[in-house]
């Protein structure tokens, strides 16, 4: 196999620097929404004590679970050896840091008391699944951090498997405890299901594979340097594997409801009463982020368009935040069956269905999270030999 | 001291000594004096504090106990009803095969295994060997993750500043609070203040004392009439009990 | 060329460093409040609760919150009871202001606290809650303690 040329881009145009100044003015927006929230309180956003977690949970588990799904390409390369994603495998595992560490941001400066990072990281209550997570999260920096390493360095180069194979148990652990955060609440009937795991798992394949696809193909357009159709071809075709298993996942997960009588209720919300959570979940996660994406992938006719390409990958990142706000508020607007049997009234919105307007800032907060991913994709392959020179089609090479 | 001040205190007194009479008498008070904790004394697991709650006695509209609450931690609202703080809430039911209705007060359950304390990341949700559910403030960092785990909607996130908060509940804008089960004062050997305040208003609708001693009268009570647990079907064993559901 | 400027800024920058702040620029001694009365003592001298005061509140901060112990010794309302006092035309120094007890060393000490996000930075006496008494119960209590041949009703 010819040896694969790696170089840092150059980054010294005016659109280069266009892109950090832009990137970097919506996570200054960002920021100054996270100081405006916790100045007043949460009472500013759209947060209650009924709709306890928002749109940044939206934006920081997206985030998250496409962190580790970004992780899938350098996976493929060293775990189950397909020689072919070896070159993008270093962009594979940049990508997954910068989204972590964007989704993970969001969740911080979410918190009621961010001041207390210090706090999270001393007290530990092993029995939470977010303790779990913060633990499965730093690991995750750290493994993909050694990984990353033995790729680049020639004189560890020969652990780079191990380290691969190590990243990869990693990431589908780190998925299955990003489920399980949900998939272990008892109290809601939206998520109490181990399917939450499994689902998590499947949808950070596909939503991580989007974004690198976005990523690869902006980086080498803009840098002017050769991506042939055929890895690209290769990496849409799994794409719409994904695809489609996700929306498998889905669909298992609404008739396994369907069936039990207890979450009738909440199915018949999100699928048909559910006002807002009902359209985002059919025109947001199943048309637009599923039958669509499906459907161009397939398309005899667009089939080397990388424009098309682009749209679809966009249409599944929609898709995605769409899947996390149906599961994440949708499943707490649903009034909680805490007296089954009964008609519930009170003062404090017993019984009935919660509804959410998201503020502006807690939207500002999750766009500054995927601006921070993206400048630290941007700035370290400028600094650091990420991306192969060329990444040319096998035959145009020879020629 | 003069005459008329006398006949005054004596008379406020007089009816205090009743009032006191009829929410600490039934047994509560004896098995207190003879638990009495001294100050330096660490809580510990011989009781489990608990209520018990007859909801056939429990006025709908009356909003005693509410109000006894809000008094006693200082829970001033910001007239933000999505946002603003409960401990405790009254709850009218109806049920939906024969429209009978019912009404109760809602708080913290204090749950043996509960689930707060499994999720939360930091440990600062915690409960007390006594059986209380409690949040420890200090080290919260309003993650709200109980908040999605409470079976009951029984926490509140503090959403805004807070001022001249109370010395009984102490409370700060970004953590996570509800019902201490007015620990301040059961480690001072009274009962919370909507026990209290449910029996001065002459419902008796509320009960408060050791469910571990098998001779106060919560467990009597229990043991005879029986009491049934909210969302007993997440076996949380909780230490606030229903009659009449 | 550009090396030898930011090598030269450094030096400027370190020499800089060496000179302390001198004369009017230096930041005034925090006036403390000594709480009023004769023979009014703190729980601990002067010079140990300067350095310990700290960990004996963190202290009894876990032990009364996990425990229960409510002994009044290291008590932080008992601190707010002494320490936090109207001045003679009876307005109280928020904790937001240097005259606070607390406030006025940690503000010189550049130590940031966040005890009153939760905690009152006033005795309770000095709130007023528009007539509304804490507790009830607590009124009753009092009240029976202090007239002695009427306490024995409550039993």
């Amino acid at each position: 196999m010819k040896k694969i040329e790696y170089t840092a881009i150059k980054g010294n145009s005016l659109a280069y620097y266009s892109l950090l100044a832009g990137l970097g003015l919506v996570i200054l927006i960002g920021l100054l929404a996270v100081w405006y929230m916790e100045h007043n309180g949460h009472y500013v956003t759209g947060m209650t004590n009924q709709i306890v977690w928002g749109v940044p949970h939206v934006f920081a588990v997206f985030l998250i679970v496409a962190a580790s799904g970004a992780l899938n390409v350098a996976s493929i390369a060293s775990v189950f050896k397909k020689e072919d994603y070896e070159p993008l495998a270093r962009l594979s595992g940049l990508l997954a840091i910068a989204l972590l560490a964007g989704g993970l941001v969001v969740l911080l400066l979410d918190l009621g008391r961010p001041d207390r990072l210090i706090v999270a990281m001393t007290y530990y209550n092993f029995k939470s699944i977010f303790a779990w997570n913060i633990i499965l999260y730093t690991g995750f920096f750290a493994i993909v951090g050694v990984y990353i390493w033995f790729m680049m360095d020639h004189s560890m180069y020969k652990f780079k498997k191990q380290a691969g194979f190590a990243a990869f148990i990693w990431r589908l652990t780190l998925t299955t405890g990003t489920g399980s955060i949900f998939g272990f609440l008892v109290a809601r009937s939206a998520y109490d299901a181990a399917l939450m795991a499994p689902m998590f798992i499947i949808m950070s394949f596909s939503f991580g594979l989007a974004i690198f696809l976005l990523v690869l193909m902006a980086s080498y357009n803009w840098t002017g340097r050769e991506l042939g159709d055929e890895v690209v071809s290769r990496l849409r075709n799994l794409l719409g594997v994904f695809v489609a298993s996700v929306l498998y996942f889905v669909i298992v997960y609404h008739l396994t409801n369907l069936y039990i009588t207890e979450h009738h209720g909440v199915e018949k919300f999100i699928l048909m009463e559910g006002g807002q959570f009902t359209k985002v979940f059919w025109i947001g996660q199943i048309i637009l982020g599923g039958l669509v994406p499906l459907a161009l992938i397939y398309a005899p006719g667009v089939r080397n368009c990388r424009k098309t390409l682009a749209v679809i990958c966009t249409l599944i990142t929609i898709g995605g935040l769409s899947t996390m706000y149906t599961i994440i508020i949708g499943g707490q607007a649903y009034p909680m069956e805490i007296f089954p049997g009964y008609e519930v009234s009170s003062p404090f919105f017993d019984g009935v269905v919660s509804d959410y307007t998201p503020s502006m800032y807690e939207i500002a907060l999750g766009l500054g999270g995927i601006a921070i991913s993206l400048v630290i994709v941007a700035f370290v392959i400028k600094v650091l030999p990420f991306l192969p020179t060329s990444l040319a089609d096998k035959e145009s090479v020879n020629s | 001291m003069s005459d008329s001040v006398n006949h005054s205190r004596r008379s406020f007194l007089e009816k205090s000594a009743v009032v006191g009479a009829i929410t600490i008498a039934p047994g509560i008070l004896l098995h207190q004096v003879a638990n009495a904790k001294p100050d330096d004394q660490a809580v510990s697991d011989s009781v489990r504090w608990g209520m018990l709650i007859n909801t056939n006695n429990c006025e709908q509209g009356c909003t005693d106990c509410i109000d006894a609450c809000n008094t006693e931690h200082g829970l001033v609202g910001n007239d933000r009803p999505k946002s603003d703080t409960q401990y405790i809430r009254k709850v009218t039911l109806r049920d939906k095969m024969t429209g009978h209705e019912l009404s109760l007060p809602l708080m913290c359950q204090h749950c043996e295994t509960a689930p707060c304390v499994d999720v939360c990341p930091t440990g600062a949700s915690f409960k007390r060997k006594d059986g209380i559910a409690l949040v420890d403030k200090h080290i919260c960092i309003g993650c709200r993750y109980c908040m999605m785990a409470c079976p009951f909607k029984a926490r509140s996130f503090v959403h805004e500043e807070v001022k001249n908060q109370t010395l009984s509940a102490p409370r700060g804008k970004g953590t996570v609070e509800s019902c201490t089960m007015c620990v301040h004062r059961v480690d001072k050997d009274q009962i919370p203040a909507c026990v209290e305040a449910c029996g001065k208003g002459k419902h008796d609708a509320m009960m408060f004392g050791d469910l571990n001693d098998p001779n106060s009268t919560i467990s009597k009570e229990l043991e005879k009439h029986g009491g049934k647990q909210i969302r007993a079907d997440l076996q949380l064993n909780t230490a606030v009990r229903y009659q009449g559901l | 060329m550009t090396n030898r400027f930011l090598r030269i800024t450094f030096l400027l920058a370190g020499l800089a460093l060496l000179f302390p702040v001198t004369g009017s620029a230096e930041t005034p001694l925090p006036t403390i409040h000594e709480p009023e009365g004769e023979g009014v003592k703190c729980v601990e001298p002067e010079d140990v609760m300067r350095r310990n005061h700290m960990n004996f509140i963190l202290h009894q901060r876990d032990e009364t919150m996990h425990e229960g112990i409510r002994t009044s010794k290291y008590s932080f309302a008992e601190c707010i009871n002494c320490h936090v006092e109207p001045d003679e035309n009876g307005n109280i120094a928020g904790v937001d202001t240097k005259d606070h007890f607390c406030n006025g060393c940690h503000e010189y000490a550049a130590v940031t606290i966040d005890c009153f996000e939760c905690h009152a930075d006033r005795p309770q006496k000095f709130i007023d809650r528009g007539g509304k008494s804490a507790s009830l119960q607590d009124e009753l209590h009092q009240t029976l303690a202090a007239d002695e041949d009427m306490g024995g009703e409550l039993k």
